[in-house]
């Protein structure tokens, strides 16, 4: 048993797609230059007033339907004061005690063993501007300012950093298959903070907790709570005490380090925003978004491994990417032979949308194509070299299997009469290995094998030239 | 060209240029004229840009020529250093906006501006809207055009000052806590607080959001009238601003006061109030009954706790709302400083006067860790208490009738030390503002040292017609 | 302490909510603004007075909901015209000291 137990919380904060910011028109597109993206709403003018994005209400409201939260019957905004540079303000509009989502849990699958993962709640808030560190100053991008972001809070119930690590992972997954956010990483789409606390085995109550901020890959919260538990276990085991306190993640040294301790004291001030009028979203748009919902990672997971008889392993790398799973549905749906499917997404399909950069939906193949793709081989009619010749055709420029089978003369031979010729052409010609074969080296037999492939243009059934080649060595001894 | 340009109203204004007795471009040059005149002794502009002032009267007069309308082509009106214009500065007077030019119009200001109207220049005020003196401007004072040794009131004091010195046609304010109707009443004008959501305050800066709104000080009812029609209606750019419709108030404007039920709240006849303000004020009421209006005796119980009430509210509000100023992005900013906190710090020491530094700081801890309940939220029921006070009264008349101010215009410098005296100034006004009603000041009477006394009509929410109509047959009736 | 002592006890600590509300305050700034707010708090305590138990708070003085915008782009303002009000600035951003955290 582990000596000590690790209670995790997360808060992550994820940017809405929308294409305008939460307050203003202004355009949320990345990447543009420094503070061209920008009015004077979201740069804090003297005299300028926000107004909500309906849209960053809706998409929050459809992630709060997703994992099953309460959606509020009456939702407010409230200014949070504090000064920072990147803040257009020095306040954030913010949801302080009547956010728009409540409760609701995750579904986390560690090693096999599913964990339901309860959430706090859902608020919506307006992101601040990038800070650039020059030699001696800093310099303020406010373009990012005023973009949605939707704060999704955890339980304190996640034990270790791997489960946190998979409920990101969980969480991302519902996100893309709502279509709410891009959860482009690389973007800073999804930023977390998280909360963590180490506590003996037995103890009920949790133990004093740190707060690591802003970490921007999965694998950064996954690192670094691996380091603050560990080191958080150091501190009490050596009798210290652990201090509350607010931790960074230094990525190149993997450490965390407190954070330089604010000179001035935190105190947010929160009241209602009066500039915003309060939201209550009528109960016939719930019901018309709940309508609307996509069906979640693990619905779909579960339907997949109950309807197409697929391993569990295969349901999940499938499940992973809403899109791969959109056209493996499709095709298991009118295939007869669904795990068949599965391999074939698994890896061809896979392996040419990572080749060429696309997204399975850019690719001119369809499922249906696949799936008839996938009979012609069932039934023998072409071999699976063949098979994956076509499928390459069909990924780039679509068509018919079987019209692309006959154009390319790929048939598979089935005639045992035509085989056996090859066969005996390939004996002639190999007679070392033929008297290897006899000499107890099986393995000559593949040789001879792969050359009446070569000499069938690769059309031979192979399993007829496996079973007569057999029978002809057996022959001749 | 034959006008008294110092007397001038809207209406006047409008006909003389529809007849073609004078253009819009002399109208303007001769206020500037009048302004290079008296302004020394009043202060009553922070700045005048006249190349812009006279550009826009060339282009009104153009538009004129042209056949082209607006129901305030050509009109010369100063506007309160608080309304962003696109192109100009905005200070609020305060030097932590110093050299801030704004890139956007107010809606009033787009709306005005479509209707013809010219920017004639800014007014002085105290400092982010925050007095009742104008005492508080990091610039200038501005002294009463009645008595140069009063305060024009604030905190639109130059706005009022400016139309009583008749250095401009007609001014905009801002009215957070009384800010339009005082000075108006100090100065002898016409001054109207709309309804909360009545004007959009998109372009305002910010003094306590959930009280401030714009409106018209001028010459006469009529004038606030057509000003008031031309600034209100639903904007989207704000969202607090109500989608109601506006009626013509000039066609509602009548001269009887028939059938009509005024209300006396006793609250706002106290003792210790300026014995010529009440006895002005009472002459009105007795006027308006004359008129025909049913007097009816009312109470407000929650007044006293209005001034409590409002400087919790408004502080809280403020305290937020002029975090902004800080220095990065825009304004003024405080010479070598170390580090980001010396940099708010210093800016915001520098920038900010006495009166907004104790505003903010008492915003601030009304706000804070622990007192929030207390304080903020106290505030906040306190006002539902008030604001049903109104709800209440407005079931029995049609409009209230009270002194706009306990006294007359007082002497400058004479609260300066004591801001505890200067806020309990606000008693008569701040209600209406928690309240979201309507209110409006017009001129009744002088009191013995010969200062103009307001008498104050209150509505409620979105019924300006009727707070209008009462002032205009007042008006009309002992003009 | 309870809310109610805090607002009995009722001084408050001038210094401290001045470095909160991030204003650089003179000595002579601070001993003046104690003087002067301690007696408006005192005076706005008058709210205590009210029996305010079951009165719902006030936000809006005209309650209206769900206010919203369009998730329309609209055109902002130009880089130029921004970076001329800026007090300071380094390769097109607002340049402050630079930032520890």
């Amino acid at each position: 048993m582990k000596k000590y137990l690790t209670a995790i919380g997360l808060e992550a904060h994820v940017q809405l797609k929308t294409r305008s910011k939460m307050f203003c028109g202004c355009s949320t597109e990345y990447g543009a230059e420094p503070n061209t993206h920008v009015c004077p709403v979201c740069l804090g003018y003297p005299g300028v007033l926000p107004v909500m994005n309906e849209e960053a209400i809706r998409l929050t409201v459809i992630t709060g339907l997703m994992i099953g939260c309460q959606i509020s019957r009456y939702s407010k905004f409230d200014r949070k004061s504090y000064f920072y540079p990147d803040m257009p303000k020095n306040y954030q509009i913010s949801q302080y005690d009547k956010p728009l989502c409540a409760g609701g849990s995750i579904v986390i699958n560690v090693d096999g063993v599913e964990k339901t993962v309860d959430i706090t709640r859902i608020h919506l808030e307006e992101d601040v501007g990038k800070n650039m560190d020059f030699r001696d100053a800093s310099g303020i991008d406010f373009n990012r300012a005023g973009i949605p972001l939707m704060e999704i809070v955890s339980e304190p119930v996640l034990t270790s950093p791997e489960e946190a690590y998979s409920y990101l992972q969980a969480l991302k997954l519902i996100l893309l298959y709502a279509g709410v956010s891009n959860c482009n990483l690389e973007d800073g789409n999804v930023r977390c903070d998280v909360n963590c606390s180490v506590r003996p085995t037995g103890q009920l109550e949790l133990g004093t907790k740190t707060e690591i901020k802003n970490l921007n890959t999965f694998k950064g919260v996954l690192n670094a709570l691996k380091y603050e538990t560990n080191r958080q276990i150091d501190v009490v085991e050596s009798g210290g005490k652990i201090q509350m306190e607010t931790r960074r993640w230094d990525v190149d040294a993997g450490v965390t380090t407190a954070m330089r301790s604010k000179e001035e004291a935190h105190d947010y001030r929160y009241f209602p925003e009066p500039d915003l009028m309060p939201v209550a979203i009528a109960e016939k748009s719930i019901q018309k978004w709940k309508d609307e919902l996509p069906e979640s990672p693990l619905c779909r997971h579960k339907r997949f491994v109950a309807d197409y008889h697929i391993p569990e392993y295969d349901a999940g790398v499938l499940v992973a990417d809403r899109l791969v799973a959109d056209f493996f549905d499709a095709a298991a749906n009118v295939s007869s032979n669904p795990k068949a499917v599965s391999n074939w997404v698994m890896t061809e399909v896979m392996r040419l949308i990572s080749e060429k950069k696309v997204c399975i939906s850019d690719a001119c193949v369809t499922p249906q194509a696949l799936a008839e793709l996938i009979e012609l081989v069932d039934k023998g009619i072409i071999n699976m070299p063949a098979a994956r010749e076509v499928f390459e055709i069909m990924f780039r420029k679509g068509g018919d299997p079987k019209r692309i089978v006959d154009e390319k003369g790929i048939s598979q031979v089935n005639d045992m009469e035509v085989i056996k010729r090859f066969i005996e052409q390939a004996i002639a010609e190999n007679p070392e290995s033929v008297s290897d074969y006899h000499s107890g080296k099986k393995a000559a037999a593949k040789f001879i094998i792969g050359q009446v492939m070569r000499l069938s243009k690769g059309k031979a059934n192979p399993l007829i030239v496996t079973e007569l080649l057999e029978k002809q060595l057996a022959g001749r001894n | 060209m034959q006008m008294d340009v110092k007397g001038i109203t809207i209406r006047q204004a409008l006909n003389f240029l529809e007849q073609g007795k004078c253009s819009s471009k002399e109208l303007v040059a001769e206020l500037i004229r009048v302004i290079g005149e008296c302004d020394g002794d009043i202060g009553a502009y922070l700045a005048v840009d006249e190349e812009y002032a006279l550009d826009q009267a060339v282009l009104a007069d153009t538009i004129r020529e042209q056949g082209g309308k607006g129901k305030l082509l050509g009109v010369p009106i100063a506007i309160k250093d608080i309304l962003n214009i696109r192109g100009q500065p905005c200070t609020c007077a305060s030097r932590i906006l110093d050299g801030y030019i704004s890139p956007y119009d107010a809606t009033v200001i787009a709306l005005l501006r479509k209707e013809g109207a010219v920017f004639l220049g800014r007014t002085n005020m105290d400092e982010f809207a925050m007095g009742g003196s104008t005492e508080n401007s990091a610039y200038k004072i501005t002294r009463n055009p009645h008595d140069l040794d009063c305060v024009p009131g604030g905190s639109s004091g130059g706005s009022a000052a400016a139309v009583a010195a008749g250095e401009a046609v007609a001014a905009l304010g801002s009215d957070t806590g009384g800010s339009i109707r005082q000075p108006a009443a100090f100065c002898g004008c016409v001054g109207v607080k709309p309804s909360y959501g009545r004007v959009s305050r998109y372009g305002l800066v910010a003094f306590a959001s959930s009280l401030d709104q714009i409106g018209p000080i001028t010459k006469d009812v009529y004038d606030a009238a057509l000003m008031l029609e031309v600034m209100s209606g639903h904007d989207n750019k704000d969202s607090t601003s109500v989608d109601m419709p506006v009626p013509d108030y000039n066609v509602l404007l009548k001269k009887d006061l028939k059938g009509m039920k005024l209300g006396l709240p006793r609250e706002y006849f106290v003792d210790g109030m300026d014995g010529d303000v009440r006895d002005n004020v009472l002459l009105a009421v007795e006027q308006c009954r004359s008129l025909g209006a049913e007097i009816i005796d009312t109470s407000l119980p929650h007044t006293e706790y209005a001034i409590a009430t409002y400087y919790i509210i408004a502080t809280a509000e403020a305290s937020a709302n002029l975090a902004r100023f800080d220095g990065v992005r825009y304004g003024r900013r405080a010479e070598n400083v170390e580090n980001v906190l010396e940099l708010y710090g210093k800016t915001r020491a520098q920038g900010f006067g006495p009166e907004v530094k104790r505003r903010i700081i008492l915003g601030t801890y009304v706000l804070s860790g622990g007192y929030y309940e207390a304080y903020y939220q106290c505030g906040q029921k306190a006002r539902t208490l008030i604001r049903g006070d109104f709800e209440r009264v407005f079931q029995q008349c049609d409009a209230l009738l009270t002194p706009t101010t306990p006294t007359a215009a007082f002497g400058l410098g004479e609260k300066t030390k004591d801001p505890l005296k200067m806020y309990l100034g606000d008693i008569f006004t701040a209600t209406a503002n928690l309240a979201g009603i309507c209110g409006i000041s017009v001129p009744c009477g002088v009191t013995k040292k010969g200062l103009p006394v307001g008498l104050q009509v209150l509505g409620p929410p979105f019924k300006e017609e009727d707070i209008l109509r009462v002032a205009y047959a007042y008006e009309q009736s002992v003009k | 302490m309870s809310d109610r002592d805090k607002i009995d006890a009722g001084k408050m600590d001038v210094a401290y909510v001045a470095r909160l509300a991030r204003l650089h305050l003179s000595e002579d700034e601070i001993t003046t603004l104690q003087s002067q707010l301690d007696q408006i708090i005192g005076y706005v305590k008058k709210i205590d007075q009210l029996d305010l138990s079951g009165i719902e708070p006030t936000s809006h003085a005209w309650p209206v909901q769900n206010i919203f915008r369009k998730d329309d782009v609209m055109p902002g303002i130009d880089h130029e015209s921004i970076m001329t009000n800026a007090p300071s600035q380094i390769s097109g951003q607002f340049c402050v000291p630079r930032i520890i955290e």
